[in-house]
C-alpha cells in the first residue's frame, strides 16, 4: 500500500511530540516531511533559561538529533519557512518555493514574542526572548553591553533577567503589573520573590508603562522611557511581555482561527485534513504556553493521525516552576481564590516560606507556594483528582510527609536524595542515573523514565519516587501519570471500563473485546492479554473460555518458570499436612528426574526446582498429587498452625480449618495472588496478618482479617468481623475473596483493592448484608464448580503439543 | 525469505502443530529454535534465547509480529529477532517457509 504523506510545519516540541507518538502508534502509515524555520534540529525550549544562564551547553538540550530524522526516513527541510497553505492542490509551499504535497498536514507553527507598538522598537539592541537565535544575541550582547531593561516580569522575563545578570550585566526588570509573577503568583509570595531577587543584585521598576525606546543617535537602543516621564539606561532591551500563537499561515490558508488556530478536542482544524498541536492552537478558546498540556495534545492528535479515533483533548490543568537556580516557586489551579473558597496560609517571611492553600466544598482548587516547594507534585495530585481533603485538613498544609506513612505510593524524599542513593532496587537503579536520563534523553513521564532506566519497571514499588524525582528534574514540563490509567498501550480504556463493557455487553472471548472497545493491535499485548482473559473468565464463569495463549507461561504450563529455563514444581500440600507415603512419592521424583533442589517453601510446602519442560507432565503423574497453583494469579495456600489437636493453646482446630478453605478455593483464578492463613489462637503462629485473609481462632469464634500482604510493601490485614461457625468463615471469607474477583482490576492485589474502594464499603457488601454475602459466596462456589485439577488435565492429554519438544532430523 | 543457501529445507511441522499465537520449541545441540504462529499464520524462527538474559522465548506470550519474553520482559521483533526500542539486541532468525500447510527452515 502507497503511504499516506504527512507534512508537519513546525519542528519544535509540539510537532515533534506529536510525530513521535504517531511513529509508536503507526510506525509505517506515513511518509513524513518536517519544515523548520530554525537551522536546528529539535530542541528542548524550555532549558533556553539554563543556557542563557549558562548552566547548560545547547548540544545538552537537543531532543532529536539529526540522526533521528534519517533513522525514522523523516524529510527534513531546515531553515524554511512555510509561506504559503493551497487547500485545493493539497500542497504546502516554502519560503524558497520547494512544494510538498500532503494527505495529511499537522500545524505546529508556536507563537510569536508579543512586541509593544512602541517608538524604537525596531532599534539594534531590542531582541524578543524565545528561540536559541534570541538566547545567542542575548549572550553576545552580555559580553559587550552593559545595561540591560528586560520589559515584563513573568516567568520568562524573570529568566531571561537572571540570565543575563549571571552573564554580569546590570539588569532592571521593567513590569506593568503591582507584583512579579501576577499570574503565577500571589501579592505575598510575588514579593517574597522580588526580595529575593534583588539579593541577587536585580532592580526593579514596578506599576511601569513604557511609553517609548530611546535612539543613541546611531540606531541602536540608549534608554528606556516610562509614560510617567521617567528613564531607565539600556544598551540591551529584552521585551517579555507575552506571546501570541503564530496563526499567519494558518489564516491566510482561510482556516478558521480566533487567537490561535481553533480545533476541536481531536485538535482537528476546520479543514478535516489539517491538524494543528502547540502554542499555535486555540482549543476551547484557550491557547497555552507551557508544555506539559502541549504533550497532552500531541498525544490526541497522533492518536488520530494514526486512523484509531479515540483520544480526546478535554483541555488542561497547568502548574508552574521558575527556572531560576536557587529559587523555588510553584503554583496552580485558581490559588487567588474569591468567593466561597478559604484559604489556609503559612507565612514565613523571615525564613523565607509562604504557602498558601486555597480550597472549594472540601476541596482543594489552587496552591501557591515559594521557598518550600517539595509538595508541588502532591498538591498538583490532589488539585488534579479533585479528591475531597476534609480528612488530609489539620495536616494539609505540612505535606505529604505529615499524613505518615505514604504506603505503596512511595514518599516524600526525592529531593534530599543522593545522586547514588538507590531509588530502584529490584533493578539497582540510583537517582543520579534517572535523573541523567531525563535530562539526556528528553524524558517527561514515569513510562519514559521505565523504559529508559528499568528504574520502577519490575515490582513497582518505587514509581512513586520516580514520579518526584521526575517532578523535581523537569519542574513544570512534568507530565503526571493519569490517575485512571489506560490498561495498555493497545487501548486509551482503563480497567474498569474494560471490566463494565464485558459485564453489560456480555462480552466472551478476546476479539469481541478488542472489536467492540476499538483495540489499536489485532491481538493485544503481553500486557492487557492477561487481564482480558482474567476478566472475561470471572465475569462469565462457564461461558467464556479459558484462552492459554493469553496467559503467562507460568499459568499456560502450570509451573513456575526459573531464570535458567527450567521450572519449579510445587505439588498442593493443603494446610501444610503432608504424610510419610507423599513425602516418599516426592523423594522418588527428586531421585528419577535429577531434581538439582528441593526446597520447603514459605508457604508450607516442598518445591522441586530446575524441572525440565518436556518433564513436566511426567513428574506430575508420579507425584500423583494436585497442582499447588503455586505459579499463579490464583488462590495459592492456606498456611496453617496445628491449633487443638496438637497445640496446648489452640482453642480450635486452625489446620482443619485451612484445609478445608484451601479445597474449597480449589483452582481459583483471581486478579493478583491470593494468600490465607489461618491460626488456632491470638499467638497467630501461622502470621495471618499479613494475608489476603487471615483467620484468627479465639474461644468463640473466628476472627476474620482482610488485605494483609507481607510482600513488596508489608500491610497488615484489617478487621472484618467476628464469627462462630467453621461454615461461617467459609462464607464470609468466600463472599469477600468472590467480590474481590469481580470488582479488583487486573494486578491488584487485596490491599490495593480495598484501598481503592474503602473497608466500609466491604463491610456494608459482605457482612451488613446477608443476602448479598450469600448470593457472592453462590457465585463463587458456582465459578469454581467442575473445574479440573490443571496437572490432572494435562495428565490426560490436555495441550499436549505445549509440552512435547520437535525434533528435527538435518 | 529464500536466502542464498547450500542446506536444504527441513520439515519441521505442520502449521496447525503450532498454537495460533504461540510457539513450539525444536530441541538442537546448538541451541533451541523457537517456531512462532501469528494470528495471519505467518510462521517465524528465532534462536530460543533472549539477547537480554538468555531466557526461552518460546515461553513468551505472542502478539502482533512481536514475542514478549517471559523472564524479563523484553519485546522481540519476530520479523527481524531485535529487541524494540529503549532495549537492544538481536536474538538470531533462521529461514522459514510454509508449502501446503507445513513448515520447513534452514538450520
Amino acid at each position: 500500500m502507497k503511504k499516506l504523506k504527512l507534512v508537519v510545519v513546525g519542528n519544535g516540541m509540539a510537532g515533534i511530540r506529536t510525530v513521535e507518538e504517531l511513529l509508536t502508534l503507526a510506525p509505517d502509515l506515513y511518509e513524513i516531511t518536517v519544515f523548520g524555520a530554525e537551522p536546528h534540529p529539535n530542541y528542548n525550549r524550555i532549558l533556553l533559561s539554563p543556557v542563557l544562564a549558562g548552566e547548560q551547553a545547547f548540544d545538552d538540550i537537543i531532543l532529536n538529533p539529526l540522526s533521528w530524522y534519517a533513522e525514522n526516513g523523516i524529510k527534513l527541510h531546515l531553515g524554511k519557512t512555510v509561506t504559503q497553505i493551497d487547500r485545493v492542490r493539497r500542497v504546502v509551499v516554502a519560503d524558497d518555493g520547494i512544494e510538498e504535497p500532503y494527505d495529511r498536514l499537522l500545524l505546529a507553527t508556536g507563537s510569536t514574542p508579543f512586541i509593544l507598538p512602541i517608538p524604537g522598537k525596531d532599534l539594534a539592541g531590542v531582541i524578543s526572548y524565545r528561540d536559541i537565535y534570541d538566547t545567542e544575541a542575548m549572550i553576545a550582547a552580555a559580553k559587550t553591553k552593559k545595561s540591560a531593561v528586560v520589559i515584563g516580569g513573568g516567568l520568562l522575563g524573570l529568566e531571561a533577567a537572571n540570565g543575563l545578570k549571571l552573564r554580569g550585566m546590570d539588569v532592571t526588570v521593567v513590569h506593568l503589573g503591582d507584583w512579579l509573577l501576577e499570574r503565577q503568583l500571589d501579592e505575598t509570595a510575588g514579593r517574597l520573590l522580588q526580595k529575593s531577587l534583588e539579593e541577587r543584585g536585580l532592580a526593579f521598576l514596578l506599576g511601569k508603562q513604557t511609553a517609548e525606546l530611546v535612539d543613541d543617535g546611531a540606531g541602536s537602543v540608549a534608554a528606556v522611557r516610562f509614560r510617567d516621564g521617567g528613564e531607565a539606561p539600556a544598551d540591551l532591551v529584552v521585551m517579555a511581555v507575552g506571546i501570541r500563537p503564530n496563526a499567519t499561515l494558518a489564516e491566510s490558508a482561510g482556516l478558521y482561527c480566533n487567537r490561535g488556530i481553533v480545533v476541536s478536542d481531536a485538535l482537528q482544524t476546520f479543514d478535516p485534513r489539517i491538524y494543528a498541536v502547540g502554542e499555535c492552537v486555540s482549543h476551547r478558546g484557550v491557547a497555552y504556553g507551557l508544555v506539559a498540556p502541549l504533550f497532552e495534545q500531541a498525544k490526541v492528535c497522533a492518536n488520530h493521525l494514526a486512523q484509531l479515533g479515540i483520544g480526546q483533548y478535554k483541555g488542561s490543568v497547568l502548574s508552574t516552576k521558575l527556572k531560576v537556580t536557587g529559587i523555588d516557586l510553584f503554583s496552580a489551579g485558581d490559588f487567588i481564590g474569591g468567593d466561597g473558597t478559604e484559604d489556609i496560609v503559612l507565612s514565613d517571611p523571615a525564613g523565607g516560606v509562604y504557602k498558601k492553600l486555597v480550597i472549594k466544598d472540601d476541596k482543594l482548587v489552587g496552591a501557591c507556594l515559594y521557598g518550600d516547594t517539595a509538595d508541588g507534585a502532591w498538591y498538583f495530585k490532589l488539585l488534579r483528582e479533585g479528591r475531597t481533603i476534609s480528612d488530609l485538613r489539620d495536616t494539609l498544609m505540612f505535606g505529604e510527609s505529615a499524613i505518615g506513612d505514604a504506603g505503596v505510593q512511595g514518599q516524600s524524599r526525592a529531593a534530599s536524595m543522593q545522586d547514588s542513593d538507590e531509588v530502584c532496587g529490584c533493578n539497582g537503579v540510583c537517582k543520579g542515573t534517572i535523573v541523567k536520563a531525563i535530562k539526556d534523553k528528553g524524558l517527561f513521564t514515569v513510562d519514559d523514565v521505565k523504559k529508559h532506566t528499568k528504574a520502577a519497571s519490575s515490582c513497582g514499588s518505587c514509581t512513586g519516587l520516580v514520579e518526584q524525582i521526575l517532578m523535581s528534574t523537569v519542574g513544570s514540563s512534568f507530565q503526571e501519570t493519569p490517575k485512571t490509567k489506560a490498561v495498555c498501550g493497545c487501548t486509551d480504556r482503563t480497567h474498569a471500563e474494560v471490566r463494565k463493557a464485558i459485564r453489560e455487553h456480555h462480552l466472551l472471548d478476546h476479539k469481541a473485546v478488542y472489536d467492540f472497545l476499538e483495540w489499536r493491535t489485532p491481538n493485544g499485548c503481553a500486557t492487557c492479554r492477561p487481564a482480558v482473559n482474567y476478566y472475561l473468565l470471572s465475569t462469565w464463569p462457564h461461558e467464556a473460555v479459558d484462552d492459554p495463549q493469553s496467559r503467562f507461561v507460568n499459568e499456560r504450563v502450570h509451573a513456575n518458570i526459573q531464570k535458567d529455563g527450567t521450572f519449579s514444581v510445587i505439588p498442593q500440600m493443603k494446610g501444610g499436612v503432608t504424610n510419610s507415603t507423599e513425602l516418599r512419592r516426592i523423594a522418588d521424583v527428586a531421585d528419577k528426574y535429577h531434581v538439582p533442589m528441593v526446597k520447603v517453601t514459605g508457604g508450607q510446602r516442598i518445591d522441586l526446582l530446575g524441572v525440565k519442560k518436556e518433564d513436566l507432565v511426567d513428574v506430575w503423574k508420579d507425584l500423583g498429587m494436585q497442582s499447588g497453583h503455586a505459579y499463579g494469579k490464583s488462590i495459592r495456600t492456606v498456611k496453617t498452625c496445628v491449633g487443638s489437636e496438637f497445640c496446648r493453646f489452640g482453642t480450635q482446630n486452625s489446620t482443619q480449618m485451612g484445609i478445608d478453605l484451601e479445597t474449597m478455593l480449589a483452582n481459583m483464578w483471581s486478579p493478583h495472588k491470593v494468600k490465607l492463613a489461618v491460626s488456632g489462637c491470638p499467638r497467630n503462629c501461622a502470621e495471618a496478618g499479613i494475608k489476603d485473609v487471615g483467620v484468627i481462632a479465639v474461644d468463640s469464634g473466628w476472627e476474620l482479617y482482610v488485605g494483609g500482604n507481607g510482600g513488596i510493601k508489608t500491610e497488615v490485614a484489617q478487621f472484618l468481623c467476628k464469627v462462630k461457625t467453621a461454615d461461617e468463615v467459609k462464607e464470609y471469607s468466600g463472599a469477600f475473596l468472590q467480590l474481590y474477583r469481580e470488582e479488583a482490576y487486573y494486578l491488584d492485589r487485596t490491599v490495593h483493592y480495598i484501598a481503592r474502594v474503602g473497608l466500609d464499603y466491604i463491610k456494608a457488601r459482605v457482612v451488613d448484608d446477608t443476602a448479598n454475602r450469600q448470593a457472592l459466596y453462590e457465585r463463587l462456589l458456582y465459578s469454581l464448580e467442575g473445574l479440573p485439577d490443571p496437572w490432572a488435565a494435562r495428565i490426560a492429554g490436555a495441550q499436549k503439543n505445549e509440552f512435547i519438544p520437535i525434533k528435527v532430523l538435518a | 525469505m529464500n536466502m542464498p543457501t547450500e542446506k536444504p529445507w527441513l520439515r519441521v511441522c505442520a502449521v496447525d502443530d503450532i498454537p495460533l499465537l504461540g510457539s513450539r520449541v525444536i530441541t538442537r545441540d546448538a541451541g533451541n529454535i523457537a517456531v512462532f504462529r501469528t494470528a495471519a499464520d505467518t510462521v517465524f524462527a528465532l534462536l530460543d534465547r533472549c539477547p537480554h538474559k538468555a531466557g526461552p522465548l518460546s515461553q513468551g506470550i505472542v502478539h502482533g509480529e512481536t514475542v514478549t519474553c517471559p523472564l524479563h520482559s523484553w519485546n522481540i521483533d519476530l520479523t527481524s529477532g531485535e529487541a524494540k526500542a529503549p532495549d537492544v539486541g538481536c536474538a538470531r532468525r533462521f529461514p522459514v517457509k510454509v508449502e501446503n500447510g507445513e513448515v520447513f527452515l534452514v538450520l
